[in-house]
């Protein structure tokens, strides 16, 4: 989150509404560790990322819904193989986020 | 709210490790609860028994570096898993003391800051060691290795990382003499084997036991055949990552012969 405070700041001081992406829990293999952080503002500016560039777009669907809803949760990506398009992560680990509005 | 939010800003900003924990699965889903290492909160995460464990396991994993899931009982019991806390430490940027203001030093510097370390730069010659020369580190001390270590020896962790490329023993044998008597993580130490081998009977000398040399890495940086300043930086920081991940990785220290061979296809 460190690395996207400054952006962050810009779009509170804006009056933006942010929905912000933490990485909680990473099994097997992962490209970023336990604090990577993305966020997404209500006009769809997205900064930071949350992982090697796999699911960042799913993110983002899940982060404009949180931001509609305001109801926070765990969301958790894997390795999909079935099918061919689907999301996930193709090292083969499984990542769990947890999105929220930033409204604390 | 958003006082939680300016809180941890504040902390991060100003460079002081701070603890967010979450709860992010069971009651009282986002209840946050801010801590500071000497145990102060700030937030609640919705019952003061939980807040109470919470803020204990977040100072240790502060102190740790270490970010991750735990799991409590709604009123913090051990052994039970009805509340998920999300524990994220921030802690203020690693160090690197550079002693020695070379040519090398600006290269190195630079890659120190590509890492995220806070870069101090020292030499006791005031006519080299200038803010001019250096505009990247983040402090450019002229001091003694002594002044340095008084200042920052008792911060130095596993994440720090001092390198000494004064290969003058006038600098390097006091600056290796206090780095070993510091907790920190690298220390790499700039000169040929022959000067390394001179420098080592001056360390005995001096009472640097065997664990203390056996901590430095000298000649300083990984055998990847650098030549250019740029490049012999990334090898020494090459080698900080992989001393702290502990993942093997051609060492010159570990290797014989010229460190700087001609390259293998010509």
């Amino acid at each position: 989150m460190k690395e996207i405070l400054a952006d962050l700041d810009a779009w509170k001081a804006e009056g933006r509404r942010v929905a912000l992406a933490r990485v909680v829990n990473v099994e097997g293999s992962g490209p970023r560790d336990p604090g990577a952080a993305m966020a997404v503002s209500d006009n769809g500016d997205v900064i930071g990322s949350v992982s090697g560039g796999c699911v960042e777009g799913a993110v983002v669907v899940e982060a404009i819904d949180i931001l509609d809803t305001g109801e926070r949760r765990m969301v958790s990506f894997g390795y999909s193989d079935d099918e061919a398009f689907a999301v996930g992560l193709t090292c083969g680990g499984t990542i769990h986020l947890f999105i929220e509005p930033l409204d604390w | 709210m958003a006082e939680l939010y300016e809180r941890l800003r504040a902390a991060i900003v100003d460079e002081r490790p701070v603890a967010l924990a979450t709860v992010i699965e069971g009651h009282n889903a986002g209840a946050k609860l801010v801590v500071e290492p000497d145990g102060d909160i700030f937030g609640t995460l919705g019952h003061p028994e939980l807040d109470r464990i919470v803020s204990r396991d977040a100072v240790g994993e502060l102190a740790a570096g270490r970010t991750g899931v735990r799991h409590y009982g709604a009123e913090g019991q051990a052994r039970e898993t009805d509340v998920s806390v999300f524990i994220e430490s921030f802690s203020p940027p690693p160090i690197m003391l550079v002693f020695g203001a070379v040519d090398f030093t600006a290269a190195l510097a630079r890659s120190g800051k590509l890492l995220g370390f806070n870069v101090i730069v020292a030499d006791a010659r005031s006519v080299f060691a200038t803010v001019k020369r250096f505009p990247m580190a983040d402090r450019v001390l002229v001091a003694w290795p002594d002044e340095v270590f008084d200042i920052y020896g008792d911060r130095l962790g596993p994440h720090d990382a001092v390198c000494i490329l004064t290969h003058d023993p006038k600098f390097d044998v006091p600056a290796v003499q206090r780095a070993v008597a510091t907790d920190v993580g690298y220390i790499g130490v700039m000169g040929s084997r022959r000067t390394h081998a001179t420098r080592l009977e001056r360390l005995r000398e001096v009472g640097v036991d065997e664990k203390g040399i056996d901590r430095l890495m000298a000649p300083i940086g990984l055998d990847i055949g650098s030549r250019t300043p740029e490049e012999a930086a990334i090898s020494v920081c090459a080698e900080i990552i992989a001393n702290r991940t502990g993942h093997s990785a051609p060492s010159l220290r570990d290797s014989d012969g010229p460190i700087h061979r001609p390259p293998a296809d010509g």
